[in-house]
């Protein structure tokens, strides 16, 4: 016990600042992102979001897939008839097989909530990093015009549009009705994405590293691609992941109201619309879509709450 | 010890005034926040000059100047005779390069997305001309090692490090470029004591190895003092003291340099109920409106007709054989009383 | 010092003859997700009337915890208190049902933090806040209640108490604020004030103005002080005793000046050995090595043992005691004598 202590306190002092290598917890790098993935994958939600999500996916890909019949086949005779062996989901007004449109139907919601996402994210990004980058009046020019759209009430705003400029053609293509949805839905949403880009921009604009690198001598694009966006892009994510759900509802919305999709567009709220009237008589007509149309909003809208605690590290 | 010739850094009349608007439309200026009020130094070559003061002081801006992080309102930062403050584009890109810089907090100084490899190897992507691609992976973890890092974590991130290797990162990156000049903007504060030390000898090491100038920013008076030359004290957007570290800490001449000397706790119990200390009354006075004349002068138990009228010029004065802007500079030895 | 006796909270009818404020082998953990984190882990230690305890450790060595768990304002979950006793008056605290030990808190121990800013409503004017400690705990009207509140403020030595009686918190210095905190702290003469980093936010000239504030109103009023700090030049100007932690446990105990003069623990020793000393300009600074522990991942043995320059075999495989060593100081290391007279390191 008394042999004395035989360390060589001059080396320690030299050689401490050196041995400082092994943080807690280190392992392989792992990035941010891998981390997030990382949790995601801890989520059952998110396995049962992405599983109803990727079987829409496919259905408005290849709804040949779940069904063999022709959506658009009538046979009036058939009107309104309940469900059946022959025609799970029964019949509709018209006497079109109410499984084969739901089906079919699908597309137009899984187009509508993907293109207006990426459109309103895209001019929403461009947007809220000119003006959070730019600053001064710059930054004031592109808030403001966006609270032009964002003032106007949502829906009020798409059906006001849409009544207004309204296809001049006398019978539009499917494309060229979808396309004006998509239009008049992302003109309305993109100031919410560049708003919550935004203010995330600015939250990591000040922060010690970018200035790091303009001390470096790093150029604007660099110091907005390399530091800026990447840093800014999990708030985005996540109200673009929820948005898709509610664009979806949105144009299901308005197609029930009459000025959204219409035919020959096949969709779920085109579905509702024209069936409310036979709610009593016939409520497979509407019910059927009516349940596809929850689900996918659902999952779309349980896929951003996985994402949404998966990257935000105040709950990690 | 160090000629002239070896000035590397003049600073000269820097100043500093961040403008105070009213209305949101129509902006109107109401004064402005003199953050850095008229700054005089220079700094040689291989030379520590440590900046202290508490907050509000100007000492944070005044590293922003040097960076050229911040445009100056007036006065100019010359590098090698060169002005930074006043440089544009490619040429402030090129003497970038000879001045670079260190953060306080290693948490937020370093992009969470990036790998340490990324974040160290930037310099070189930013001026490419100093490292030829081919050449970076080996450049970034040679840096790597000389900061004490393990080379093999080049792929990590910053989250998988502690703080003290972060700083360790922090100083790898300001090194790449082989800078003359290093601003440490108080570089140990968010460490915990048992790693500043460490922290500390590193840069001290490197130093000599690499004869580095610092401009040392720092509260912790102490570890100004291990590491520094000179110290310049400021108070309210000046420097109120300016000398060799030990006639700014065994010979200070001017009030606010003696309270705040007094005023930092001795790591001694001994003595401790007969030592000197000067507490000041009072908070300091708002940047945006500073006292006329003298600004200590609020403060100040030696305060005089004369100090709100005329402001003390920072010179060599009867009282004090180094710089000091006060009327009535006097030594008094604050520390070694008791 | 007649307070006590009229004191509500005192414990019965009992004289009590020990000290004041005792915790004993406190033992607290968090359950996170990551696994069990043993924050405190068997701490002890006292205080008395007039006395001033300085609690040091570095960020995660439990110091913080421990006063929080004195407090009752830990949460619970993650937090558990796992074991041990904290007696106040001989009464232990964490048996006690909450509404009595509501009541001890401000009136029988009080607390600051190094937040002040945070630590105030920023939507009520500090005045009313001050005052609220005696319309909530005393019973006192509107009216009186701002009386008290302007004496506090002067009692803190905040200028033009009066006039600045209904400014908010944000209209105040930092300095100030933390004034207004302590006014709070103090509203209700308690018996132990703990202070937790109290001055870590604020400059050294604001810091010197506090800690004088704290050592006059503890010479007032006889109070026993808690500071919590990582600081050792704070320690060294106003404690009488210490406790040094690590990692959850209090590793060195002594009187300031014993510490001081000849630390008994090798993290002690490290501490003091890197602090810059006028004599080691242009030399290496000490360092301990390392880097603090991870309280998920805890050292065997000794947690200190792998920065420690004493370390022999036993320290990777027995957790020494916090055992006397001289006198009234305790040292839980297994080569404390040899630290002690500086056989090496």
């Amino acid at each position: 016990m008394s042999d004395p202590v035989t360390i060589q306190t001059a080396g320690v002092a030299a050689g401490g600042e050196v041995q400082e290598t092994t943080a807690p917890g280190s392992g392989k790098p792992r990035s941010l992102w891998q981390d997030a993935w990382a949790e995601l994958r801890k989520q059952p939600l998110f396995w049962i979001s992405l599983a109803l999500l990727a079987v829409f996916i496919v259905m408005a890909i290849f709804p040949q897939l779940f069904t063999g019949k022709d959506p658009a086949f009538a046979e009036l005779r058939r009107s309104l008839e309940p469900p059946s062996a022959a025609a799970w989901f029964g019949y509709d007004l018209q006497g079109r097989d109410v499984y084969a449109r739901t089906i079919y139907g699908a597309r137009a919601s899984v187009v509508v909530g993907v293109l207006t996402t990426v459109l309103a994210v895209l001019v929403g990004v461009i947007m809220g990093v000119i003006g959070g980058f730019a600053g001064g009046w710059v930054d004031s020019l592109t808030s403001r015009i966006g609270e032009i759209f964002i003032g106007v009430p949502y829906l009020l705003g798409a059906i006001l549009i849409l009544s207004t400029v309204a296809p001049a053609q006398e019978n539009p293509g499917a494309v060229l009705i979808t396309a004006v949805v998509i239009i008049v839905l992302s003109v309305l949403s993109w100031p919410i994405v560049a708003r919550i880009a935004r203010s995330s921009l600015l939250s990591v604009k000040h922060a010690d590293y970018v200035l790091a690198a303009r001390a470096l001598g790093a150029s604007p694009g660099r110091i907005i691609f390399r530091h800026l966006l990447p840093n800014s892009l999990a708030p985005i994510i996540v109200v673009a992941t929820i948005s898709m759900g509610s664009y979806i509802s949105a144009e299901a919305t308005l197609s029930f109201l009459g000025v959204g999709l219409r035919a020959p567009v096949i969709s779920w709220g085109i579905a509702i619309a024209d069936h409310t009237d036979y709610l009593r008589t016939a409520l497979h007509a509407m019910l059927f879509p009516s349940i596809f149309l929850s689900v996918c909003v659902l999952a779309f809208v349980m896929l951003g709450d996985a994402v949404r605690s998966a990257l935000d590290p105040k709950l990690r | 010890m160090a000629s002239q010739d070896d000035v590397i850094l003049e600073v000269r009349d820097l100043v500093k005034h961040f403008p105070l608007t009213q209305g949101i439309v129509l902006k109107r200026s109401i004064g402005a926040i003199k953050a850095v009020d008229g700054v005089d130094f220079d700094l040689r070559r291989g030379e520590t000059l440590g900046v202290v003061g508490e907050s509000g002081c100007g000492k944070s801006t005044l590293a922003k100047l040097l960076m050229a992080l911040e445009r100056p309102t007036s006065g100019s930062v010359r590098v090698h005779g060169e002005d930074i403050a006043s440089a544009r584009g490619a040429a402030l890109k090129r003497m970038r390069r000879n001045i670079q810089m260190v953060f306080q907090d290693p948490y937020t100084s370093l992009d969470p997305r990036m790998t340490v490899g990324d974040i160290v190897g930037e310099p070189f992507e930013i001026h490419s001309e100093v490292a030829p691609k081919g050449d970076r992976r080996r450049r970034v973890q040679e840096l790597l090692e000389v900061v004490g890092l393990d080379p093999e974590h080049i792929n990590r991130y910053p989250h998988q490090f502690s703080g003290g290797q972060r700083q360790r990162i922090g100083i790898a990156r300001g090194l790449a470029l082989q800078p003359e000049i290093i601003v440490c903007d108080e570089p140990v504060s968010a460490l915990d004591v048992s790693i500043q030390a460490q922290v500390m000898n590193l840069l001290d090491r490197l130093q000599k190895e690499f004869n580095l100038a610092y401009i040392f920013i720092a509260h912790d008076l102490s570890v100004v003092r291990h590491i520094s030359d000179r110290v310049a004290v400021m108070y309210l957007g000046k420097i109120v003291e300016l000398g060799a570290d030990a006639e700014i800490y065994d010979h200070p001449t001017h009030p606010y340099t003696q309270a705040l000397l007094s005023a930092v706790p001795v790591p001694d119990p001994r003595g401790r109920e007969n030592r000197e200390r000067i507490i000041l009354t009072g908070d300091v006075p708002s940047p945006a409106n500073p006292p006329s004349g003298c600004r200590f002068r609020t403060r100040c138990w030696k305060a005089q007709e004369i100090c709100s009228v005329e402001e003390p010029l920072l010179q060599v004065r009867e009282g004090s054989g180094h710089p000091s802007a006060c009327h009535f500079a006097e030594v008094h030895d604050v520390v070694h009383v008791a | 010092m007649t307070k006590a006796v009229t004191e509500p909270v005192s414990s019965g009818d009992r004289p009590y003859s020990g000290s004041l404020l005792e915790v004993e082998d406190l033992q607290v953990e968090f359950r996170t997700q990551a696994g069990v984190a043993k924050a405190v882990n068997g701490v002890t230690y006292s205080v008395d009337a007039g006395e001033t305890l300085a609690v040091l450790g570095e960020s995660g060595s439990g110091k913080s915890v421990t006063a929080q768990t004195i407090m009752g304002i830990l949460d619970m979950p993650p937090g558990v208190v796992r074991g041990g006793r904290i007696r106040f008056r001989g009464v232990d605290l964490l048996t006690m049902p909450e509404a009595e030990r509501r009541k001890i808190r401000g009136e029988g121990i009080s607390m600051i933090f190094q937040d002040a800013l945070s630590a105030l409503n920023p939507l009520f004017p500090v005045g009313w806040q001050i005052g609220e400690m005696f319309r909530v705990h005393r019973g006192l009207s509107k009216k009186q209640a701002y009386a008290k509140a302007v004496e506090l403020m002067d009692r803190v030595r905040i200028p033009a108490a009066k006039q600045r009686l209904r400014d908010f918190p944000h209209q105040f210095s930092g300095g100030m604020r933390q004034r207004i905190m302590i006014a709070m702290a103090i509203a209700l003469d308690p018996e132990v004030l703990i202070a937790d980093e109290p001055t870590t936010a604020l400059d050294v000239t604001v810091q010197a103005q506090i800690m004088d504030l704290l050592a006059e109103l503890q010479r007032e009023s006889n109070m026993a002080l808690i500071l919590i700090t990582h600081d050792l030049g704070v320690v060294a100007d106003v404690a009488h005793k210490i406790a040094v932690m690590y990692g959850g446990r209090i590793v060195e105990q002594a009187s300031v000046f014993d510490l001081y003069a000849k630390p008994a623990h090798p993290y002690t020793k490290g501490l003091l050995d890197s602090i810059p000393r006028v004599d080691q300009k242009g030399q290496d600074l000490f360092a301990i090595k390392g880097i603090p522990p991870n309280l998920l991942h805890m050292p065997s043995g000794c947690a200190f043992h792998p920065r420690c320059v004493f370390k022999r075999d036993n320290c990777t495989t027995d957790v020494p005691a916090l055992l006397t060593v001289e006198g009234p100081r305790r040292s839980a290391c297994h080569y404390s004598r040899e630290v002690l007279d500086g056989v090496a390191g």
